[in-house]
């Protein structure tokens, strides 16, 4: 029987919060890519490509992360895909993120006036010069703190992983528990340590949030 | 190949587990909602030090992950001495992630109240308790109520996690089903599904709830 000191719980956790970092890394890069591919298709003003962007949102913001799990990992491999708990944790969470990314940028897009889109096309820019000097500049400032707030769901969306079987955090967390049988300390450390992760990116997006209030 | 056909004999599972999750949702949107609104009422008005406790709870809740809070209350809290069922931890861990996430969006509804009107309704004689249901909560109410009414949406989609520490919800449902006739994409795409329907139908009846609590505006 091996005995955990209080040091090799930390230790341990420590040491798995590092594939929740490189987890929510790269969610919140695939989940970015794909919402801006998304965005910019949403844009062309093409109602059928609309459409389907919005039956994409409604798709997966209207089913659980969990569900959306299972589905690429139990499911895809029942179909004959085999598929590692990591490649699965990272395809559902990039859906995720993206299904919730466009809807926000969707909406720091519409803040802007519709004068600005007829004023640029009076000026004779092309749509995309639009985009490039008169839509992004504006639009990335107003959605900047947003996109910050929402990555703090993506971390903790990570830790939905753990049930697929994907060793980061919170599975190290029950294993953890099942070998010291100290299910508070345990659980408090692993809540304590997602907080160190997540209050530093709340704290930045408030901040963000005031300083681009200001400016306005 | 799909086999649809083979998850019709389950309907009394995944209707069971249905069943258990839009309880939970009801029982804890009321439950969340109550404790934001008192949380939110001291965050706003309340003295210095319970400010700065319910500060403490809506970050530390809005800041670690629900799986996290709910293996937190259904083991830790046992090691206390607090003995809890599967049922009752995540119906509190439910509660208590939603009056984190409600005391943020219902405190944003007051702070948008001018003092003006609270003042106003004093000088026109309105007693304590007409001043706080007809100027500051209805009136906050309305103005946050579709933020409110999707993070109730929100909780309930969490809620699958709860399968984790053998709730009989729909996800339990779609485990059981799927380790019976090893169907495991058709189960997790039709509860899926049930998810979306859930979800799409709570949005209308809270639309429609929204429309009588707040009919007052419409003329007459």
């Amino acid at each position: 029987m091996i005995q955990f000191s209080n040091y090799d719980i930390i230790s341990n956790l420590l040491f798995a919060t590092q594939w929740t970092i490189l987890l929510s890394l790269a969610a919140f890069v695939g989940g970015t890519s794909v919402a801006l591919a998304l965005t910019a298709a949403r844009l062309t003003r093409n109602s059928l490509v609309q459409k389907c962007v919005h039956l994409y949102v409604e798709l997966f913001q209207g089913t659980p992360l969990l569900m959306q799990m299972f589905l690429c990992f139990f499911g895809l491999s029942m179909l004959g895909y085999e598929i590692s708990a990591w490649s699965a944790a990272i395809l559902s969470l990039t859906l995720f993120t993206s299904a919730f990314l466009v809807e926000i940028w969707r909406g720091c897009i519409d803040t802007l006036p519709k004068g600005q889109w007829e004023a640029s096309r009076c000026l004779g820019l092309s749509f995309l010069q639009t985009l490039r000097f008169i839509i992004l500049p504006q639009a990335i400032r107003v959605a900047l703190a947003p996109t910050v707030g929402f990555s703090v769901q993506v971390v903790k969306g990570t830790a939905l992983a753990s049930i697929i079987g994907f060793v980061e955090l919170t599975k190290v967390g029950t294993m953890l528990n099942n070998a010291t049988f100290e299910p508070f300390k345990v659980f408090a450390l692993v809540a304590l340590i997602y907080f160190a992760l997540c209050y530093p990116l709340s704290l930045y997006s408030k901040h963000l949030e005031k300083k681009f209030h200001v400016s306005r | 190949m799909l086999h649809f056909s083979d998850l019709f004999q389950y309907t009394d599972v995944f209707l069971s587990g249905l069943l258990t999750t839009v309880e939970l949702t009801l029982l804890t949107t009321i439950l969340g909602i109550a404790l934001g609104t008192c949380c939110a009422a001291i965050r706003q008005y309340g003295h210095t030090v319970s400010q700065r406790l319910v500060a403490v709870y809506v970050e530390l809740i809005r800041n670690t992950p629900f799986i996290v809070q709910l293996f937190f209350i259904f083991f830790g809290l046992p090691a206390i001495g607090l003995k809890l069922t599967p049922w009752q931890a995540s119906m509190i861990a439910l509660t208590i992630n939603l009056g984190a996430y409600s005391t943020e969006i219902i405190r944003a509804g007051l702070s948008s109240i001018p003092k003006g009107q609270i003042e106003a309704a004093k000088v026109l004689g309105m007693n304590f308790r007409q001043t706080l249901t007809r100027v500051i909560f209805t009136p906050a109410f309305e103005k946050i109520y579709p933020a409110l009414t999707s993070q109730c949406i929100i909780v309930m989609l969490g809620s699958a996690v709860i399968s984790q520490i053998s709730v009989e919800d729909l996800t339990y449902a779609a485990n059981l089903v799927q380790s019976r006739n090893f169907r495991a994409f058709e189960s997790y795409l039709v509860t899926a599904l049930l998810y979306l329907v859930l979800a799409i139908a709570l949005r209308f009846i809270f639309n429609q709830i929204g429309k009588r609590l707040f009919a007052y505006r419409e003329v007459r």
